[in-house]
């Protein structure tokens, strides 16, 4: 099956109502908001998975940054432009208006600055998606009443003393922030437990109970 | 080894500088000077290469590989000399990652190198004689300036690839800063944008154990029959351990003894690493000139890509369209991972298109050079992925 295929696949399972679990959905869901044929940056890109899936359904100039050296050399072996980097040190090293898009897929949140990371993202980009989990989404609120410990989900399977995420926000919370800094929410979506699509016309306080993640796609306000 | 076919005897020194066995040679004359950074212009001039693969119909599949300081052109056949495999027989040759069944390489001596292209162990046509110090001081940008000429004469436009290790990787990172629109991709390998001071350091010591061995007698030992063997036996023994790490050294040797069982409270080389390290020396003059040696060094110490660029590295690459990959070694403190960092800070300051790898090794320097399994990956796939934008298709 060739790429353009799989995407589709996916993406209509994730759009359909039977919905996916397997893979990272919130990539296709990212995908989707790359306009075709535009220069894209993927801060902590990972194993490549989306920068393969952009440059082959939508033929963008893809470059990435990933902090694990096995992630990027796996990646540079297949052909992607991909360097080892710190979201929270690196950004600065890039120029201004640099790329079309930047994005941060489920890395938000494991930064040390968050918000500095989003500045330099719609600095170098004209737009910037960010994807991250909603820590406000209900079975992480239930946990911590009910049983007065710290959250583990299936997505966030990591115990407090060894996670690499420091920085958890809620969907609310990430909209305030965008709106202190100035930054226009041009889309968001946010996906429930088996990855489908919250309604649109769903008000914020229930994607941000029944999100358990959330993708944004920002830009610069005029 | 025979002696006739050892370079560091006086007599045949010249004979393969000027008429290099196994190679082809282009010489340029009167007419095409070669303009160094001196001011000095080196008229005539030849360099020796060898080409592996076939040029494509619509020449663009030519991948020029640059050396590193005691490098030459026969990185992969049989040295002439040594008759040991070419230096880079792993990374070059059919299926392997820089592929000779899929691109046409190219792979030249560099000028004051002392297989087959000028340099001080070539007869000066004024005298008749070898050049010895008589010869131009040489810099990394007047190397590339030559390999532009030796890649004009084979009518090659763009380079689909430019790659090299250490010394080769700075002749990488020049071309993409000279010609930057006859390089479609770049590999600087284990290298930098300027030799530290640290580096300059080391290449004095071996400059200076060569020029206070009594035979060396100013630079013309070549026609005063003589030969500063043992000052640039130090001079390589000294270099080599900066190309290894301690803990390959530890690994490779330890304070094992060789062959006793017990030291001979003598100055005998007791130690393995002592026999190896003499080895080495010895092994390395029958293969090369010491003047050539003095000048490369010189070379590499000169190289300063930033400063060439009104001290802003980015301005290097300023607009480039080349794509990069960066590699460096975890154990290589000649030329450390942080070097190659800057290579790469430059490069995002200009929006280029560049892919970096560090690769965990305790080999050392040499890793470049050595079976990295990771390295090949790496090279095999960025080529792929280049080779797929510049059209190049896949293997036939």
């Amino acid at each position: 099956m060739n790429m353009q295929t799989r995407l589709y696949r996916e993406l209509a399972a994730v759009n359909g109502s039977r919905g996916t679990t397997n893979g990272r959905v919130d990539l296709l869901v990212v995908a989707q908001m790359v306009e075709p044929g535009s220069r894209v940056l993927d801060v902590g890109c990972g194993d490549g998975e989306l920068l393969k899936i952009l440059t082959e359904t939508k033929n963008v100039d893809g470059r990435g940054i990933e902090i694990s050296r096995e992630g990027v050399n796996f990646c540079v072996a297949k052909g992607l432009a991909v360097i080892q980097g710190d979201a929270d040190t690196d950004l600065v090293d890039y120029p201004d208006d640099a790329f079309d898009y930047v994005i941060l897929s489920q890395t938000l949140q494991a930064t040390w600055q968050p918000r500095i990371v989003l500045e330099h993202m719609l600095r170098i980009g004209e737009r910037a998606i960010v994807s991250f989990p909603n820590f406000g989404h209900w079975k992480i609120r239930l946990m911590l009443l009910l049983f007065g410990r710290m959250p583990r989900t299936a997505n966030l399977p990591e115990t407090w003393y060894n996670t690499q995420n420091i920085h958890f926000c809620t969907i609310r919370d990430f909209r305030d922030l965008c709106h202190e800094l100035g930054i226009k929410i041009e889309t968001a979506v946010a996906l429930d437990a088996w990855g489908r699509k919250l309604r649109l016309n769903f008000p914020w306080w229930v994607w941000n109970l029944f999100g358990e993640q959330a993708v944004f796609r920002l830009s610069r306000r005029r | 080894m025979a002696e006739a076919n050892l370079i560091s005897t006086p007599k045949e020194a010249p004979r393969e500088a000027d008429e290099p066995r196994d190679s082809l040679v282009v010489r340029f004359g009167a007419d095409q000077p070669l303009k160094l950074d001196s001011g000095v212009e080196l008229s005539p001039f030849q360099i020796a290469y060898k080409t592996y693969g076939r040029l494509n119909a619509d020449r663009s599949n030519a991948v020029l590989i640059c050396h590193a300081l005691t490098g030459d052109q026969h990185v992969a056949s049989v040295h002439p000399v040594t008759k040991k495999n070419g230096w880079w027989d792993t990374m070059v040759g059919p299926g392997k990652p820089i592929d000779t069944e899929r691109y046409f390489v190219i792979c030249s001596n560099v000028v004051s190198g002392c297989m087959g292209s000028s340099g001080p162990s070539s007869t000066d046509p004024k005298t008749g004689k070898p050049y010895g110090l008589d010869f131009p001081v040489i810099t990394i940008r007047d190397m590339v300036r030559a390999q532009a000429m030796l890649v004009d004469h084979l009518g090659i436009d763009t380079l689909f690839a430019v790659a090299g290790g250490s010394m080769g990787g700075m002749q990488v990172l020049q071309w993409a800063a000279s010609y930057p629109e006859r390089v479609f991709c770049a590999l600087p390998l284990a290298c930098a944008t300027r030799h530290s001071a640290q580096n300059i350091a080391f290449h004095e010591v071996g400059r200076q154990a060569v020029m206070a061995d009594p035979e060396w007698r100013g630079g013309r030992y070549l026609t005063e029959g003589s030969n500063p063997r043992r000052g640039l036996a130090v001079a390589r023994m000294g270099a080599h351990i900066t190309y290894m790490s301690d803990a390959a050294l530890h690994r490779k040797f330890g304070r094992k003894l060789q062959d006793r069982n017990n030291p001979t409270f003598s100055f005998d080389a007791d130690f393995e690493v002592e026999s190896y390290l003499r080895y080495q020396g010895s092994s390395f003059v029958e293969r090369f000139d010491a003047n050539s040696y003095l000048y490369l060094t010189r070379a590499m110490d000169y190289f300063d890509l930033a400063a060439e660029h009104g001290g802003v590295l980015a301005n290097a690459f300023k607009g480039t369209q080349t794509r990069f990959c960066v590699v460096s070694f975890t154990s290589d403190w000649l030329f450390p991972t942080s070097e190659s960092r800057e290579i790469v800070h430059a490069l995002n300051a200009t929006s280029a298109r560049v892919s970096f790898a560090e690769i965990v090794t305790d080999k050392g320097h040499d890793a470049f050079l050595l079976d990295e399994p990771e390295l090949f990956a790496i090279v095999r796939g960025f080529l792929d992925g280049a080779a797929k934008a510049r059209g190049l298709g896949v293997k036939e």
